[in-house]
C-alpha cells in the first residue's frame, strides 16, 4: 500500500464522473460508499491504486471510483489483480465482483489466490443471486430456492464463502453488511491495510431480484468481542453458525507475501543479450 | 568424400538417443558445421519409440533433409521403423546381437552396441556413448569435439561424479577404436575440417526466451504444457534475476488474465502455451484487444484437435489465430520461420504489442519448438525497445522491472493534461496515448464494454461504429509501418509458392532444386499474417502464372485466407501426419505443376 504526500481525504474525491448504473435500493451502493470512504480515509493516492472487477452489476464498480480501474472478464478478477501486483508491487491493488464472479465461474481463482496470498483486497458483493442476468440462481442461493433458472427449487447446497475462506487459510477473513456501511469501511480499511491477500464478504442484497434485507437485517450481528481473530478454528465455528450471519473479522495471521519472497530470491541485474547467449555458445 | 551427412539415430526414449544426438549436433556446431535438428519423442515419458536426426553440412541448412544419409539403429524396432527413410545407397549402422538386416539396398556396418557398453565399458548406461564414439570413427566429427560436450554437459549435471566421466571416455574410445579397426569404410561421408565460425547452438523454444528477456519482458503467466513448458521454466529461473515476475497460474485463462493485469501495469508481459490452452485464452485475447492492452502470447501449435498429439507439430491453429472469439476482434499474429526469428520476431511482437496496445500472437510450432540450429552469433543483438504511446510523455523505455512511476512535474500543468486526458482518443492511427498507474499518472478505467473515448461504458450505435473503425485503424496503421517479405528464386517466376511458419526452409531448399533443374520458381514467406503485407503479396501473386500454397495443416489455412482475401485459388498442399514437410516432397509438389 502506498501512502500520499498530497492527501485527498474526502469520498468526494474518490467519487468518478460516472453515476452508478444500479437500480434503486441496491446493496452495492452502500458497498461503494464504504469504500470510497475506506479509501479516503487511507489517503490512497489514485494514481497508484487500481481497482479490479469481473463482469456483474457489481463488477461495474470501478467505474464509479477515481482511482484506476479494470473491469475485466466474468470471473477474472483475481488473476488479473494479481498479475497486477506481482508485476508491480508498489501498486495497492483491490478487487471486487459478485458472488457469481468469484463463487462459480472464477471459485478457482479464490483457491490459488489463498494459496500464493499475494497483496491484494477482495470485497465481494454476495447478493446470493445473479443480478445482472436477470435473477438466476448462484452458489451463494439457499437450498430450495424458486428462480427462473431453478422452477423446480435450487436442488444444490448454498455454498459458505466465509468458512471456504477459512478452510483456504486465506490470510484475512471479514464480513460486512452494505446496510453497514461504517463498519464495512472499516473493515474495507483493515483489509487494505493488511499485508497479504485478504478477502471481505459483503452481504449485499439486490431489491430487484431476491430482496434479503430483511432476512439479513435480523441474521446479522456482530462476532462476539471476545473472539480472537488469531484463532481459525473458533472463527470456522461462527462461520458455520446456521442462524447468524456474523459480521466483522474472523480471522487475521500475518504471512510473506508471495510478489515480496518472489522479489527476493536472487538480486536482479541488467540483462545483456551478448552474455545470456554465451551458454549456447 | 561429402561433407555434408543427415544422420539419424532411431531408439528407445528412456536410452539416451535424444541426449546422444544433442552431443553430436553440438560437437558438430562447435567443430565448425552447420546443423539442423529433427526429433520425435513418444507420447510417454519412459519408453515408447524416438528418433533424433541431425543434417550436418559445412554450408548453411534450411532444412531437416529428405532421406537420412545414416541411419543408426539402437534395436530392432527403430529398424522396421525407420529403414524407409534412409537413402538409398546409404549407411545402416546395427548391432548384430539385435538383428540382421535383409536387405542389400544399403552398406551395412555392424557394431556391437550392447556388448561393447556391458562388457568392455562395464556400465550398460554408456550405451549412447558407445554410439557417439562408432559415429566419430565413422563420419566425424573428432572424438575430441565430442569428448568436450560430453565433459561439460557432465561437469553441469548432478550426476557428475569422475568414474561416471572415466566410463563415459571409455566408451567413447573403446567404439571409436572398434570401427577403426573392424570396420572398412565403403560410404562417401566423412565430416572432414571446416574453417570455424562464430556460432551459437539453441533450440527455438530457447531463442523465444532469450528474445523475450532482449526484449525487456518482465512479467510471464503460464500453465505446463507441451510443447511450450521449457518456455515457462526457462522464464521462472531467468526472470528473477532480471527484476521481472513469474506466476504459475492455475490455468490458461488465469495467466493471459495475469499478464493482462501486469500489461495495465505498464510491465512488458507474455503468456506461452499450445491448441488446448489458447482455446481457453480466446475470451482474453478479446478483453485484450477490447480493452487496448498490449500482450504477447505464444502459441507452440501441436496437432489438434482437442488433445490431439501433444508431441507432434502441426500448422493448423492459424485460422483460429485469426478469428478466435466472438465478436470483430483486430489482433497482431507474428509466425517465426526458423530458430534465429524466435529470437528476432520477439523483439518485433513486443514492440507491435506496445505501439498498437493490441494482442500479439505468436505462432510457432512444436518441431521449431525442439529444433536446434546452429545460428551466426551477430543474430543475437540488442533489440531497440519501443514502448507504449503514454499520455503526456514521449514513447517509453521498457525494461524488465516495473517501469510504471512516471513522475509528471508539476500540479497545474497536471491538472490541465488530467482535463484533457481521453484514454481511448480517436485518432487518425487509431493508437491512443494511454497511461499508466504510478506517481502523476492520470487514472482511467479500463474495459471489456463498449465505451466512449474515456473508457465510460457506452452503447451508442455512433460510438459503437466509431470505436470499432478505430480499433481496426491501427491494423491498416501496422501494415503501412510493418516490414514487407521479399521474394526469394527467380525474379521471373512462373510458379510461385506462399508458405508461413516452419516451412521455410523445406521451401526454399525446394526451390533452390527445382531451379537447378531449370524451373522458374520462386517462394514468399509470411512472418507477419496479421496484418497481411498486402503490398508483397499482390505484386508477388501478381507476377507468377501459378501459385502453390505448402501448409502443414488439413484445410489449407492459409490458401483459404488467401482465397478469401486475394480471390486466389492456389495449388494446396498439405501434409497433417504431425511431421513437418521434407523439401523434397515441396520439390515434387513443384514438378507437378510443370
Ligand atoms: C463467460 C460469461 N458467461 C456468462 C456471462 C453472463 N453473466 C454476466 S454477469 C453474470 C452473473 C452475475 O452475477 P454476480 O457475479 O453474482 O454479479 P451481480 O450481478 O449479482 O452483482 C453472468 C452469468 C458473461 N458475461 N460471461
Ligand atoms: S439487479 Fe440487483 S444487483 Fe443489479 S443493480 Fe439492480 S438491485 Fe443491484
Ligand atoms: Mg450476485
Amino acid at each position: 500500500m502506498v501512502q500520499s504526500t498530497t492527501p485527498t481525504l474526502t469520498l468526494k474525491d474518490y467519487k468518478s464522473e460516472v453515476k452508478p448504473t444500479w437500480c434503486p435500493g441496491c446493496g452495492d451502493f452502500g458497498v461503494l460508499n464504504a469504500t470510497l470512504r475506506s479509501m479516503a480515509a487511507l489517503k490512497l493516492p489514485v494514481d497508484q491504486t487500481v481497482v479490479v472487477s469481473g463482469i456483474g452489476c457489481s463488477s461495474r464498480f470501478p467505474h464509479f471510483i477515481r482511482t484506476f480501474g479494470f473491469h475485466s472478464v466474468h470471473g477474472r478478477a483475481l488473476p488479473v489483480a494479481q498479475g497486477l501486483k506481482m508485476a508491480r508491487p508498489d501498486l495497492t491493488v483491490i478487487a471486487v465482483g459478485g458472488d457469481g464472479d468469484f463463487f462459480s465461474i472464477g471459485v478457482g481463482h479464490l483457491v490459488h489466490a489463498a494459496l500464493r496470498n499475494i497483496d491484494i483486497t477482495a470485497i465481494v458483493m454476495d447478493n446470493e443471486t445473479y443480478g445482472l442476468t436477470k435473477g438466476q440462481t448462484s452458489p451463494t442461493s439457499p437450498h430450495g430456492h424458486k428462480t427462473k433458472s431453478s422452477p423446480y427449487g435450487l436442488l444444490a447446497s448454498q455454498f459458505n464463502p466465509v468458512a471456504t475462506a477459512l478452510s483456504l487459510n486465506v490470510s484475512f477473513v471479514a464480513r460486512g453488511y452494505s446496510a453497514r456501511p461504517k463498519e464495512l469501511a472499516a473493515l474495507i480499511e483493515q483489509a487494505t491495510l493488511h499485508r497479504g491477500f485478504s478477502f471481505v464478504h459483503v452481504l449485499s442484497p439486490c431489491p430487484t431480484f431476491y430482496n434479503t434485507f430483511d432476512a439479513w437485517d435480523a441474521a446479522v450481528a456482530p462476532l462476539p468481542e471476545e473472539h480472537d481473530p488469531s484463532n481459525r478454528l473458533k472463527a470456522l465455528g461462527y462461520a458455520l453458525d446456521s442462524e447468524k450471519q456474523y459480521i466483522g473479522l474472523f480471522y487475521r495471521e500475518e504471512r510473506p507475501t508471495m510478489e515480496s519472497v518472489a522479489r527476493e530470491v536472487v538480486a536482479p541485474r541488467e540483462f545483456r543479450i551478448e552474455e545470456y547467449i554465451q551458454r549456447y555458445a | 568424400m561429402e561433407n555434408e551427412v543427415t544422420i539419424r539415430i532411431g531408439g528407445e526414449s528412456g536410452e539416451g538417443t535424444i541426449s546422444g544426438g544433442d552431443i553430436l549436433a553440438l560437437a558438430s556446431a562447435r567443430w565448425g558445421y552447420h546443423v539442423f535438428t529433427f526429433r520425435t519423442f513418444p507420447a510417454e515419458i519412459l519408453g515408447g519409440p524416438c528418433l533424433f536426426q541431425v543434417r550436418i553440412s559445412d554450408r548453411p541448412v534450411k532444412s531437416m533433409g529428405d532421406y537420412a544419409d545414416v541411419l543408426i539403429c539402437l534395436n530392432k524396432e527403430a529398424y522396421d521403423r525407420n529403414i524407409g527413410d534412409l537413402r538409398r545407397g546409404g549407411v545402416l549402422v546395427y548391432d548384430p546381437g539385435d538383428f540382421t538386416p535383409e536387405s542389400d539396398d544399403f552398406i551395412t556396418y555392424a557394431v556391437p552396441f550392447n556388448e561393447l557398453a556391458r562388457k568392455e565399458v562395464q556400465l550398460f548406461q554408456t550405451k549412447n556413448m558407445v554410439m557417439l564414439g562408432a559415429i566419430a570413427g565413422l563420419f566425424g566429427p573428432p572424438l575430441e569435439a565430442l569428448l568436450q560436450v560430453v565433459e561439460s554437459r557432465l561437469s553441469k549435471s548432478r550426476k557428475a561424479n569422475p568414474i561416471l566421466m572415466e566410463k563415459n571416455r571409455l566408451a567413447l574410445d573403446v567404439a571409436y577404436r572398434y570401427v577403426r579397426e573392424k570396420i572398412e569404410k565403403r560410404d562417401p561421408y566423412q565430416l572432414g575440417p571446416v574453417e570455424k565460425a562464430d556460432r551459437v547452438v539453441l533450440n527455438g523454444n530457447q531463442a523465444v526466451v532469450a528474445g523475450a528477456l532482449a526484449a525487456g519482458c518482465g512479467f510471464f503467466a503460464g500453465y505446463p504444457i507441451t510443447p511450450a513448458s521449457d518456455i515457462m521454466e526457462a522464464l521462472a529461473k531467468e526472470l528473477p534475476q532480471v527484476g521481472g515476475a513469474f506466476l504459475q497460474a492455475e490455468d490458461e485463462m488465469a495467466a493471459l488474465a495475469a499478464v493482462l493485469g501486469a500489461s495495465f501495469g505498464g510491465v512488458r508481459a507474455m503468456t506461452a502455451t499450445s491448441g488446448p490452452g489458447f482455446s481457453l485464452m480466446t475470451e482474453l485475447i478479446g478483453l485484450a484487444s477490447m480493452a487496448e492492452l498490449p500482450a504477447v502470447i505464444v502459441d507452440a501449435q501441436r496437432a489438434g484437435p482437442s488433445t490431439g498429439m501433444p508431441t507432434k507439430m502441426e500448422q493448423a491453429d492459424l485460422s483460429f489465430a485469426l478469428y478466435g472469439g466472438h465478436g470483430d476482434t483486430p489482433r497482431l499474429i507474428v509466425a517465426p520461420a526458423n530458430v534465429a526469428d524466435c529470437y528476432t520476431l520477439m523483439g518485433l511482437a513486443f514492440n507491435m504489442a506496445d505501439r498498437y496496445q493490441m494482442p500479439v500472437i505468436f505462432l510457432t510450432d512444436q518441431s521449431l519448438t525442439a529444433r536446434v540450429e546452429s545460428v551466426d552469433r551477430s543474430v543475437f543483438q540488442p533489440f531497440t525497445i519501443e514502448g507504449r504511446l503514454e499520455y503526456g510523455k514521449a514513447a517509453s523505455n521498457g525494461a524488465n522491472g516495473a517501469n510504471g512511476a512516471s513522475s509528471n512535474g508539476k500540479h497545474e500543468a497536471a491538472a490541465a493534461l488530467a482535463a484533457s486526458f481521453a484514454r481511448y482518443a480517436y485518432t487518425a492511427s487509431g493508437i491512443s496515448p494511454m497511461t499508466v498507474p504510478g506517481p502523476g499518472a492520470i487514472p482511467y478505467s479500463a474495459t471489456g464494454l463498449e465505451h466512449d473515448e474515456h473508457g465510460h461504458p457506452d452503447y451508442e450505435p455512433e460510438d459503437h461504429t466509431a470505436m470499432m473503425q478505430k480499433r481496426f485503424r491501427k491494423l491498416e496503421t501496422a501494415a503501412q509501418e510493418l516490414p514487407q517479405p521479399e521474394p526469394y528464386g527467380d525474379s521471373n517466376a512462373e510458379i510461385g509458392l506462399i508458405g508461413w511458419g516452419s516451412t521455410e526452409g523445406a521451401i526454399q531448399e525446394a526451390v533452390d532444386r527445382a531451379r537447378a533443374k531449370g524451373y522458374k520458381v520462386a517462394s514468399l514467406h509470411l512472418r507477419i499474417l496479421s496484418p497481411l503485407p498486402d503490398r508483397a503479396l499482390r505484386n508477388f501473386i501478381s507476377s507468377v502464372k501459378t501459385v502453390i500454397v505448402p501448409e502443414c495443416n488439413y484445410s489449407g489455412q492459409l490458401a483459404n485466407l488467401l482465397g478469401a482475401r486475394y480471390g486466389l485459388q492456389p495449388i494446396r498442399v498439405n501434409k497433417f501426419g504431425g511431421i513437418p514437410f521434407t523439401a523434397g516432397e515441396i520439390l515434387r509438389a513443384i514438378e507437378e505443376v510443370c
